[in-house]
């Protein structure tokens, strides 16, 4: 626990002694404050056209829901930018240690390797806990204009540490893998994307083989939080994913013990 | 306290080390000396549990280097060829760190830190970001990191490499000052390193150990005589022949410069005495006579040659 400690608050600090924790968060909140406005003066403009519409009798006021609209919407736009950040939060984690020769400092300290990858995890998940919540902000600021359903918001949150588990799970995968960081970031980039679209193929295979891909993908069970669904299925299927890949990093920092 | 049984380390076809045994006592400073791709950092790295060995064995205090490593890395501080630094902690970040990943107790840390850092001479450099110090200081850094938690044995991959020849004496100084509480395995290319820090010498060359012992123990076993030099004024016939005659001469050579003999004699045997006696017999002028001592360049040269030849 001690040893647990000691890697987080070192990778903690990194992250805010760089800019990099900074410019990360700068760069996605400004893009998604940015989606988030030109969504709501989307919605605006339909909400005005309807009721223009309904004025001058050409048909009822359609049911104009922000939820599906607005929220859904975002959250969409969001898992893309998450996408594209999330191999750049990870990439240094093992990468960097490798390259400046301080992997030689860890892995002769009495530290099980088990420490340091989780160590490292949760000081990269705490870091994108922090920059997701921050975008509640933008849901406050409907609470005050309009009237969001609160069930799906809070839903979709949550999915969203799931999902950030195991894109960083992946991203620290990639990392142990190389010493490299761009290296690392094409790794995780590609892999997520792969399991992002992985359904896609779906259409094309046999029924069993359908199944297995539309299970894989990673949106496929995003949505159903986002709908305010929490199912364990989806639970399940993002932490076995996280463990894995996080029992793969511990295995592959692990080889060079093995290599005789 | 180390105890090395013949540990072999391969990557795929190539040999790194073969067949390397030797023991290092408590509190002994060994040198570790060979020329650059000769194996010292893959030993280095397999003691440490960094890498593990082909084949072979290896103790450090007491307990195995696989079966056991986790007592072995409690046990040792090691600075790699490349101090293992964080460029964007301060020194005192990063050594707060380094302690407690070691285990040293949360009450000991600021005191142990303190220590470290006075006997390193970087306490002035504390709130220092690491990557803003010199190379020298880096080092220094990198040394009070493998000290921090008081380890039985240290071992250090090539300390002084890049330090200005102030900076080295200065790091000499603080190593030999660790031997007797710590046994130490030190590496280097630089012979006159050894002959001033360590105690023990192990000479390594293509993987593997050509001589040990101490530096005195190896002269004795290298040497092939008593080696002596002497200056005599008159003409060099003359003189090669007289010494030549000398009981116990086995050879004698001009060494460049004029008037300037290098007398070889049996193992054992004193000719000044007598070379003394028939110079000066001879109506000559001795003007200079001194034993030469093989020098650790001698040894080194001898051993890592006698290795190409075989």
């Amino acid at each position: 626990m001690r040893n647990f400690a000691a890697v987080y608050t070192k990778e903690m600090r990194s992250y805010f002694v760089s800019p990099v924790a900074y410019v990360i968060a700068g760069v996605f909140l400004f893009l998604s404050g940015y989606l988030f406005r030109n969504i709501l003066m989307q919605f605006n403009l339909w909400c005005l056209q309807f009721g223009q519409r309904a004025q001058m009798g050409m048909g009822g006021m359609p049911a104009l829901n922000l939820n599906e609209m607005v929220i859904t919407q975002f959250f969409a736009v969001m898992d893309f930018i998450w996408l594209l950040v999330i191999p750049m939060l990870t990439m240094r984690l093992f990468a960097e240690e490798k390259k400046s020769g301080t992997i030689e400092l860890l892995m002769t300290s009495p530290l099980r390797t088990i420490e340091v990858m989780l160590g490292k995890f949760f000081a990269c998940f705490s870091l994108y806990g922090i920059i997701v919540s921050l975008t509640l902000i933008y849901f406050l600021i409907l609470e005050v204009y309009g009237s969001p359903d609160w069930g799906p918001i809070f839903s979709g949150y949550l999915g969203y540490l799931f999902l950030g588990a195991t894109f960083i799970s992946v991203g620290i995968l990639a990392s142990a893998l190389t010493e490299n960081q761009i290296v690392a970031v094409l790794l995780t980039f590609g892999m997520l994307l792969l399991f992002w679209l992985i359904d896609w193929s779906a259409s094309f295979a046999g029924p069993t083989a359908a199944k297995i891909l539309q299970y894989l993908s990673f949106i496929a069970h995003l949505e159903d939080f986002q709908r305010g669904v929490i199912d364990t299925k989806d639970v399940v299927f993002y932490l076995s994913f996280t463990f894995f890949c996080l029992f793969l990093t511990t295995r592959v920092i692990e080889s060079r013990r093995w290599r005789r | 306290m180390i105890e090395v049984r013949e540990l072999s380390k391969y990557y795929g076809d190539v040999v790194a080390v073969e067949n390397v045994s030797f023991n290092v006592d408590k509190g002994v400073v060994l040198g570790f000396l060979g020329p650059n791709g000769a194996g010292k950092t893959t030993t280095m790295r397999i003691l440490t549990c960094y890498l593990p060995p082909s084949q072979g064995e290896a103790k450090v205090a007491g307990f195995d280097i696989i079966e056991e490593s986790m007592e072995v890395r409690k046990r040792i501080g090691y600075l790699p060829e490349q101090p293992p630094l964080y460029h964007d902690m301060t020194v005192n970040a990063y050594l707060r760190f380094v302690a407690k990943i070691k285990g040293v107790p949360s009450a000991a840390l600021n005191s142990r830190i303190d220590d470290t850092m006075e006997k390193t001479g970087i306490a002035h450099q504390r709130h220092t970001v690491i990557g803003h110090l010199s190379k020298g200081y880096r080092q220094r850094v990198g040394l009070a990191q493998a000290l921090v938690h008081e380890p039985e044995v240290l071992i250090l991959d090539e300390p002084t490499v890049g330090l200005d020849p102030k900076q080295i004496i200065e790091i000499r100084e603080v190593i030999k000052g660790l031997g007797g509480d710590h046994t130490v395995i030190l590496s280097t290319h630089i012979l006159s390193e050894v002959s001033m820090t360590c105690g023990h010498v192990a000479i390594i060359n293509n993987g593997r150990i050509a001589g040990q012992g101490t530096p005195e123990s190896l002269m004795a076993q290298l040497k092939e005589g008593e080696v002596l030099r002497a200056h005599i004024d008159g003409p060099s016939e003359q003189v090669l022949g007289m010494i030549g005659q000398l009981e116990g001469v086995l050879e004698v050579e001009v060494s460049g410069e004029e008037g300037a003999y290098v007398v070889t004699s049996a193992p054992g045997a004193d000719v000044r005495d007598d070379l003394t006696r028939r110079v000066v017999e001879s109506g000559f002028s001795l003007r200079e006579l001194r034993p030469l001592d093989m020098t650790l360049e001698d040894i080194f040269l001898s051993l890592t040659s006698e290795e190409v030849a075989a």
